[in-house]
């Protein structure tokens, strides 16, 4: 099964490979067709292309720095490590490209009203700024459980005139989030569209999110060139669902030099229902609209998830994924709770930037694999986001500092 | 001549319509379930659709979504339920028909599930989650064994797509008589009449209609154009209140299904 992986993906019918396409209720179909056609000129117009870099640019911050994390370096003992600073951009994370960039399409739409899913609160959060900044109305769906955690971004939401909707279905994380954000769809998507927050979903959706994120990962290529003055040996970047994975890797996808590392939630243990790591761990299934490797139990039914980290916690991820790790494109590891938290606290104390539990995962990867690369080689991290929202489980886990 | 495609040719050498009751399989139990399928025949129901309960129900209103998560969690499989309907099928004439996640089909494998399915005695299927544009090589293995497969058309379906929907159909066609979730509305939408009539000038497969029907009159508003009516959550509703005595589920949700088929009777005061 192992072809080259090419970057001309997904196909007609929204296939990456043996992954993609659209299973969805008819219901949908209308909304999703009328996307995919409507993304398809947005994306040959230069005024809308204009629009969204303009916005990238003057109101997220971009580009945003790549860094190099001297003193991690050190630490680690190896390959001298760059850190893609996506914890830098306006709203302290990734999500905010895509989130601007579907609202804008929502506007092109004529559609006056934008849901989301959020799990972390950082793609709810993104969504919500969007809607503010574009004078759209805006619903944010969240499980009652990851509002616990994530309490600060929650209270964001509210501040920029968001109604957080919490949900009590199921495991009350993201994967009911976002069943609830589907139904609200089939219900208003006359008026109504719906901002997926990572490159899942029935197609176009992984397209689209794919490539409001290659933003990272273009900025990213010309930035290596430009200051290490070649292309990086290895890029690693945490994947839950996978945008911001997607967004730094597929503009490397021809460079075939530059190997790439997905880094999923290992959890508690390799245990049914204690880990994240649908790459690693899952088969190939059917969910939230797309086929892909999905965490399930012999019958189809969803396996219940646990990640530190809200985020990560996703019993599918994005299918282009799926097409990279098959082709061998993208290898995929994955990084247990608390190795998480340990580079947390060594990003922080060595570094002074206090990442997202998320992007941790990458962290403690690149800590891991640098002490083997000779001192010559370099890793980019994408450091997805940055952390203040993780606060209060960082301290509950690790106690008052 | 597959069950279900019998079940219309008769009903409509007669002028007769069908009731198609839903119920979710496992709710309260398997064992009340398997009682169920005997009774909902007696009560009048043509074609009893049986839902397989499933993690992510998207299409699904509240009371399916709490229902199939109470089967769960009582360990219901789909294994369980094809030996409930493998137990009542020799002294069944009502078809069967499993309303299932294209999710869990996949992962149990299509052939396997079709077979085992039609093992049990299922006669067709309606997969809620699976749009014509992935259903082509699901539906020729479901021919393949005979059965059928309904897939749906909503209002917000062209008719030049609710056309090639209509002609991929086998048995009947589901159509949906509102947008959004499965759950119990007030009243009918207005364009219903229209929209069957449309979709009779290019299909001529028996037309059910499903997603807001839960009354008597309802049911007879609905069959003055259409071939059936599907009820699903006003008796799952009724199915959920019982669960602390499932014996009773049985006599509750038989009645309430005599009820609805008393929309059976065109009434002609009401025409």
């Amino acid at each position: 099964m192992s072809t080259s992986a090419s970057s001309a993906v997904p196909d007609v019918r929204g296939y990456f490979g043996a992954f993609g396409g659209t299973y969805i209720p008819e219901a949908l179909f209308a909304a999703v067709s009328q996307l995919a056609v409507e993304y398809e000129k947005a994306r040959r117009d230069p005024e809308f292309q204009q629009r969204f870099a303009w916005l990238l640019e003057h109101y997220v911050g971009r580009p945003t720095p790549l860094y190099f994390a001297a003193r991690l370096t050190a630490q680690a003992g190896g390959a001298r490590i760059y850190l893609k600073r996506e914890d830098l951009a306006h709203t302290g994370a990734h999500k905010i490209n895509n989130a601007l960039g579907q609202a804008l399409l929502t506007l092109r739409m004529g559609k006056r009203r934008v849901i989301a899913e959020t799990g972390a609160g950082q793609h709810g959060v993104a969504t919500a700024t969007a809607a503010a900044v574009l004078g759209l109305e805006c619903d944010v769906f969240m499980g009652s459980e990851d509002m616990r955690r994530q309490r600060p971004n929650v209270l964001r939401m509210g501040l920029l005139g968001t109604r957080v909707v919490p949900v009590e279905s199921g495991s009350r994380t993201l994967k009911d989030a976002t069943n609830a954000a589907m139904r609200d769809w089939m219900e208003s998507s006359d008026h109504t569209h719906y901002i997926i927050g990572s490159v899942v979903g029935p197609h176009p959706f992984p397209m689209v999110v794919r490539d409001f994120q290659s933003v990272i990962g273009r900025e990213c290529r010309q930035q290596c060139l430009a200051q290490i003055g070649k292309l990086p040996d290895m890029v690693l970047a945490c994947v839950g669902g996978g945008s911001n994975a997607a967004g730094i890797f597929y503009p490397f996808v021809g460079d075939t030099s530059v190997k790439m590392m997905g880094i999923e939630a290992g959890g508690r243990s390799s245990q049914y229902g204690e880990h994240a790591s649908s790459l690693c761990q899952g088969k190939p299934g059917v969910l939230h609209g797309s086929r892909s490797y999905i965490l399930q139990d012999d019958d189809g039914q969803t396996a219940p998830v646990h990640s530190i980290s809200a985020g990560l916690d996703y019993p599918g991820v994005g299918p282009e994924h799926a097409y990279w790790k098959d082709t061998g494109r993208v290898q995929y590891v994955s990084i247990t709770d608390k190795e998480a938290l340990e580079a947390f606290s060594t990003l922080t104390r060595q570094e002074g930037i206090i990442p997202a539990l998320e992007s941790s995962h990458a962290i403690a990867q690149a800590l891991k694999i640098a002490p083997t690369l000779p001192k010559d080689a370099t890793i980019v991290v994408n450091l997805s986001g940055r952390g203040d929202k993780d606060m209060d489980e960082v301290i509950r886990l690790l106690g008052k500092p | 001549m597959n069950r279900i495609d019998r079940i219309f040719r008769d009903l409509r050498a007669q002028g007769g319509k069908a009731l198609l009751p839903f119920l979710t399989a496992g709710d309260p139990d398997v064992t009340t379930t398997a009682a169920l399928l005997p009774a909902m025949q007696q009560a009048g129901a043509a074609i009893c659709e049986l839902g397989i309960p499933f993690s992510d129900p998207i299409a699904d209103g509240p009371v399916i979504q709490e229902s199939m998560h109470f089967a769960l969690t009582r360990g219901v499989r789909p294994a369980d339920i094809f030996q409930a309907v493998a137990s009542q099928r020799a002294a069944l004439s009502m078809g069967v028909v499993a309303m299932v996640s294209f999710s869990i089909v996949h992962r149990m494998g299509v052939g396997s599930f079709i077979q085992q399915a039609r093992a049990a005695g299922f006669d067709g299927f309606i997969f809620p989650d699976l749009p014509l544009e992935e259903s082509h090589d699901v539906r020729a293995q479901v021919a393949q064994a005979g059965l059928t497969c309904s897939l749906l058309i909503s209002p917000s379906t062209p008719l030049a797509r609710a056309e090639q929907i209509a002609r991929a159909c086998t048995g009947f066609i589901y159509l949906m008589a509102r947008a959004g979730l499965t759950g119990e509305r007030a009243s009918l939408p207005v364009d219903l009449t229209d929209r069957i009539a449309r979709l009779r000038q290019v299909s001529d497969l028996p037309i059910a209609v499903g997603f807001g029907i839960s009354t008597p009159q309802q049911v007879r508003q609905v069959l003055q154009a259409a071939d059936a009516a599907i009820v699903g959550s006003a008796i799952v509703r009724r199915l959920t209140s019982c669960r602390q005595q499932p014996a009773q589920a049985v006599s509750e949700v038989t009645s309430f299904v005599q009820q609805l088929a008393d929309g059976l009777v065109q009434d002609t005061a009401h025409k």
